[in-house]
């Protein structure tokens, strides 16, 4: 489902070219849940980036579905992403200028689907925040409006999901429930997926784990790979 | 479609949710007093029209030396407007012993169709307006007829075969300025009686006038209909048509008016600029997701653009609506003022109002609006990363592109237009650097000033590219109300300085070559009691006669398109001869011949007249003079100021060229109103010489040009409103920012006291820069217009720089706290949660 081969990514800083990213080669299966793991700056969103198509690698490529996202230019990923691809942010990403409906609708919108009010309803139910739908984001609590962009990732019922740190902002016990209604939603929608967590509580909910350390994954390739899972 | 319903949605979504309001209102705010303008000067210039059309006595005149067939008044019927028809013809009058050759005019019910008839009821006694015309069987004379005659109201004369009775003194005649030269006094009569007088016989000079008043596409019908069947001696005559110094005055009007409404519209941008870039900044993150979630670059800029192209379009329609009622209310405040009702507005102001109102949007937001769908991504994982900012050249090509658009337009005069857009430009770079600079500077100071102060200048320089902008916008619009204050005072009152209330008032021709010395004396001795302060009378010979040949080679009327050439052409010129050029005459090519020039067969033309007829210097020209010819060349070419009321001639020679050839002599002065009686005893000593009254034609010149002053001010009015929108509009477009700070502060601990010090410093610094440099780049713009576009010598006005700066500091200070007031009453707490 997505593949990175000898991904590298550097950037320019004041004090010379800045390796981010450091020869990463991974895969991950159709159906797997991977946690890609690291302290504070040890690459963690940049390869989640790199993975989603939000960002090219300096070296190396990354197929998404089965796809080269280098032979794809900026809108060519972005296609490659509508309906396909889901994200939960550590931020929660929620537009505050919408209702949580409204967000969850969004990428039904965008995809031009036909209903997507009833769709989102639903997908609002299974998050508990039906009745809640017309509330703006900043009437939310922290939990609720990351279940909210939980329910808006999987909405579109995609085939892969990333998430950056979801319980990043959140209390013990709400992340908690928060992943537990990631997961839940993962399993029952066969979603794959990959999560950026600092927290080895979270990462355990994963088939595995792949760990970064200043910018190289320090697992042994095979089961970056994927074939210790 | 499905793409439209979802930016209508995402419109409604940002609309509920307050995103848009700001912008939307800059733009109704925009459009309303563009349209106020544009409604109210609409109306202002049809009246202008029709007030010159006071001087046709209609909206459109439509002229003949033979009867005019039935037909045509039918079908002036026929295109809903009103039709009257006059006629006058010269006719000897009888009055016992006396005789007096009048210009006699006999007009039917409902005349005049514009402007009304002032009479009295003994020779120079107190006027009353009247909507009656003489009954059957009674004339009414003119003073200047009575005094000529001996007669007084109640007396009979004898016109042709009929007596009829003397009623009423004509005052006043509005269409009787139209060429007010040829009159000879005055004799109106109802055309009833006009059979009877047994006067109209073959070899009669008589004129006849179709009045047409009505809707001006009517009257364009009309005229489109008639004018390929008209004969020769007949044509249409307009406002177009009336005398050259109401005709300038007219075209100032507009240029003043076009002005205040440009002003509108380049604040208007400024004000939307600053909106839109606003509203991007509150977009990039749904823009970013939009991405992640997989919309195209071209999709973001579809959605964004419909969701504009709506927004444009329902606020300028809002706007037109708010702006229609504005000018509504405007009317009925000049309605006092205004002498009759305004004619409505046409629906012009509308189109012109969303076009502008699109036009402005899409000059001043598209560029930043299109910076939304290169948000990279990947800013939904790290928000620090935003897309390039525009570069400027677009940013400003595009504002300025519509600018100058909508000046052009708007101003209907590329002259006027290049040199507002000039000047917008021109401040905008010493503006901006100079912004910078000031902005440089203000770290300097810091470490002098309390806690305040230095809060307001470290905001100021750490925010140094958002504080340049903010005091480039804020100084555009000192600068623009500056100059438009300016334009209204200095330019202003140096247009009406042109036009001195001693400006001759009286006008006498047909004074024979043998009357002159006694006129002259007559005139020195009688107007030395009254008025010794102005320059004695100076009598200006004159010959009248036909241009036939340019360059030895034959012209006609005929040989030019033009119908303004064709009329000059048909006509006889007054030739008139001098060593000494009048002040108002100015020589722009060739030489003036002085007292050398004596005996030397060259002309001076004055300049328009020369670019009607083509006529260039060196041409020689030939005139037929009763049974001779003149052969001369024209060795300069001149400006002369008309509005000077002082008899002035299209073409000049050297003294001892004409002087073989028969003349009169024409003079101008200025009678007080307290010696009006000198009339009656000039009438009395030199029966033949004409007297012109010009007294009433001033008083209206001089109503129509204060009613324009009036017009401008108001307008100005809704230009300032305008003004403070785009200072408001700044405000707004670093409001979040300064929310969130303020938060923060007051979450360390800084009092409600500090906070608003700190504001109020930050916004008078930013309105002292501003004010300060907008009133140098005022002074500046101002002195160009007045030297360029209405030749004025424009004066340094020290109130304005007072004006400028502590105004400007004083007005953003007030606008800035005022603007970000409603942080001091929050909790820090709610502040922060909200962003």
């Amino acid at each position: 489902m997505v593949q990175a081969q000898n991904v590298s990514k550097q950037v320019d800083s004041p004090e010379g070219p800045l390796l981010l990213l450091d020869d990463i080669d991974l895969s991950i299966v159709a159906g797997e849940a991977v946690a890609i793991v690291g302290a504070s700056g040890s690459g963690k969103s940049t390869l989640l980036g790199l993975l989603a198509g939000l960002d090219m690698p300096t070296d190396g490529g990354v197929s998404l579905d089965g796809i080269a996202l280098n032979t794809l230019d900026e809108d060519g990923r972005a296609r490659l992403r509508a309906g396909r691809v889901g994200f939960v942010f550590q931020s929660f990403q929620l537009l505050p200028g919408l209702t949580a409906l409204e967000n969850v609708m969004l990428p039904l919108e965008l995809a031009g689907h036909a209903a997507p009010a009833a769709a989102a309803r639903a997908v609002l139910e299974q998050v508990g925040l039906d009745v809640r739908r017309h509330h703006y984001p900043n009437q939310l609590s922290g939990g609720e409006q990351q279940r909210v962009a939980i329910a808006r990732a999987f909405v579109a019922s995609p085939k892969i999901l990333f998430a950056d740190e979801p319980t990043g902002s959140l209390d013990q016990a709400t992340g908690q429930r928060v992943i537990e209604m990631l997961f839940a939603l993962n399993r029952e929608h066969r979603t794959t997926l990959v999560l950026v967590t600092h927290d080895e509580d979270v990462a355990h909910y994963c088939h595995r784990s792949l760990r970064l350390a200043s910018g190289r994954l320090l697992l042994p390739s095979a089961q970056a790979l994927g074939a210790g899972a | 479609m499905k793409r439209f319903v979802f930016a209508l949605r995402l419109l409604a979504r940002d609309w509920r949710a307050g995103e848009m309001r700001v912008l939307a209102a800059a733009l109704v705010i925009a459009v309303a007093s563009m349209t106020s303008v544009g409604f109210f000067t609409d109306r202002i210039r049809v009246a202008m029209q029709q007030q010159t059309g006071e001087l046709l006595g209609a909206d459109l005149v439509l002229l003949s030396t033979a009867a005019p067939p039935a037909t045509w008044s039918a079908q002036a019927q026929a295109h809903n407007l009103r039709s009257v028809q006059t006629l006058s013809f010269p006719s000897v009058v009888l009055a016992g012993e006396r005789t007096q050759l009048m210009e006699v005019k006999a007009v039917s019910s409902g005349y005049p169709l514009r402007g009304v008839l002032r009479v009295a009821l003994s020779g120079y006694g107190a006027e009353q307006p009247t909507d009656s015309i003489p009954e059957v069987g009674t004339v009414w004379l003119d003073a200047r007829a009575l005094n000529a005659l001996g007669l007084v109201v109640g007396d009979t004369l004898q016109l042709g075969a009929l007596d009829i009775r003397v009623t009423k003194v004509l005052a006043y005649e509005p269409d009787r300025g139209g060429d007010f030269f040829s009159i000879a006094p005055r004799l109106m009569m109802n055309s009833a009686d006009v059979p009877r007088t047994g006067l109209l016989g073959p070899g009669s000079r008589v004129s006849y006038r179709l009045l047409l008043a009505g809707r001006r596409d009517a009257l364009q019908a009309l005229r489109n209909k008639l004018e390929p069947s008209l004969e020769a001696g007949q044509r249409f005559l307009d406002a177009s048509d009336a005398r050259p110094e109401l005709k300038s005055a007219l075209e100032r009007a507009q240029r003043f008016l076009g002005l205040a409404a440009l002003v509108s519209v380049i604040l208007a941008g400024v004000a939307v600029a600053s909106a839109t870039r606003r509203y991007v900044a509150r977009h990039l993150d749904s823009s970013a997701l939009m991405r992640c979630f997989g919309a195209t670059q071209n999709q973001i800029t579809l959605l964004f653009g419909l969701q504009m192209l709506v927004l444009g379009l329902v606020a300028s329609l809002v706007g037109c609506a708010i702006g229609y009622a504005a000018q509504e209310v405007l009317a009925r405040l000049l309605a006092g003022i205004i002498s009759g009702k305004l004619p409505a507005p046409s629906a012009w102001p509308v189109l012109v109002g969303v076009l502008t109102g699109l036009i402005t949007l899409a000059g001043f937001s598209l560029p930043s609006l299109l910076r939304l769908k290169s948000v990279p991504p990947q800013r939904v994982l790290r928000r620090d990363m935003g897309p390039l900012p525009s570069r400027s050249i677009t940013l400003y090509g595009a504002a300025l592109g519509a600018m100058a658009v909508l000046l052009v337009w708007q101003a209907g005069d590329t002259t006027l237009a290049v040199y507002v857009i000039g000047g917008v430009v021109a401040a905008l770079l010493v503006l901006a650097l100079s912004a910078y600079l000031l902005v440089r500077a203000l770290g300097v100071l810091r470490g002098r000033v309390g806690v305040a102060w230095r809060y307001g200048m470290a905001n100021i320089a750490r925010r140094s590219s958002a504080s340049v902008a903010q005091v480039v916008a804020f100084g555009i619009g000192i600068m623009l109300l500056l100059l438009l204050s300016l334009v209204r005072g200095d330019l202003l009152s140096a247009w009406e300085r042109t036009l001195p209330p001693d400006a001759p008032n009286q006008f006498l021709i047909n004074i024979l070559p043998e009357q002159v010395q006694a006129v002259q004396q007559f005139l020195n001795e009688r107007l030395q009691d009254g008025a010794a302060t102005h320059p004695a009378p100076v009598l200006h010979p004159m010959v009248r006669a036909r241009l036939t040949a340019i360059n030895g080679r034959e012209v006609l009327p005929v040989d030019y398109a033009d119908d303004h050439a064709k009329r000059l052409m048909e006509r006889e010129f007054n030739l008139s001869w001098g060593d000494t050029l009048q002040a108002d005459n100015l020589i722009v090519a060739g030489q003036w011949w002085g007292s050398a020039g004596r005996g030397r067969p060259e002309l001076s033309v004055e300049k328009g007249l020369a670019a009607t007829l083509g006529l260039r210097l060196g041409d020689e020209l030939t005139y037929r003079i009763a049974d001779r010819e003149l052969r001369a060349r024209i060795t300069s070419l001149r400006t002369v100021s008309w509005d000077s009321f002082r008899a002035n001639f299209f073409v000049l020679t050297p003294p001892g060229v004409l002087e073989d050839y028969p003349a009169t002599y024409i003079t101008s002065f200025y009678l007080p109103p307290t010696t009006r009686d000198l009339l009656g005893a000039l009438v009395r000593t030199f029966p033949n010489v004409t007297i012109i009254d010009v007294d009433a034609m001033m008083t209206r010149v001089r109503s129509i040009m204060q009613r324009v002053n009036l017009s401008v001010q108001y307008v100005f009015l809704f230009t300032l409103l305008a003004g403070l929108t785009v200072m408001y509009a700044a405000i707004q477009s670093t409001r979040d920012e300064r929310v969130h700070e303020s938060a923060l502060l007051r979450t360390l601990g800084a009092s409600r006291r500090q906070l608003l010090q700190g504001l109020a410093a930050e916004f008078m610094i930013l309105g002292l820069l501003a004010g300060l440099l907008a009133s140098f780049a005022a002074t500046l713009a101002g002195y160009v217009i007045a030297k360029q576009v209405f030749h004025f010598d424009y004066a340094f006005d020290l109130q304005l720089w007072l004006v400028g700066t502590l105004g400007g500091a004083l007005c953003i200070g007030f606008f800035g706290v005022w603007g970000t007031r409603f942080i001091l009453h929050q909790p820090p707490l709610q502040v922060l949660r909200e962003l």
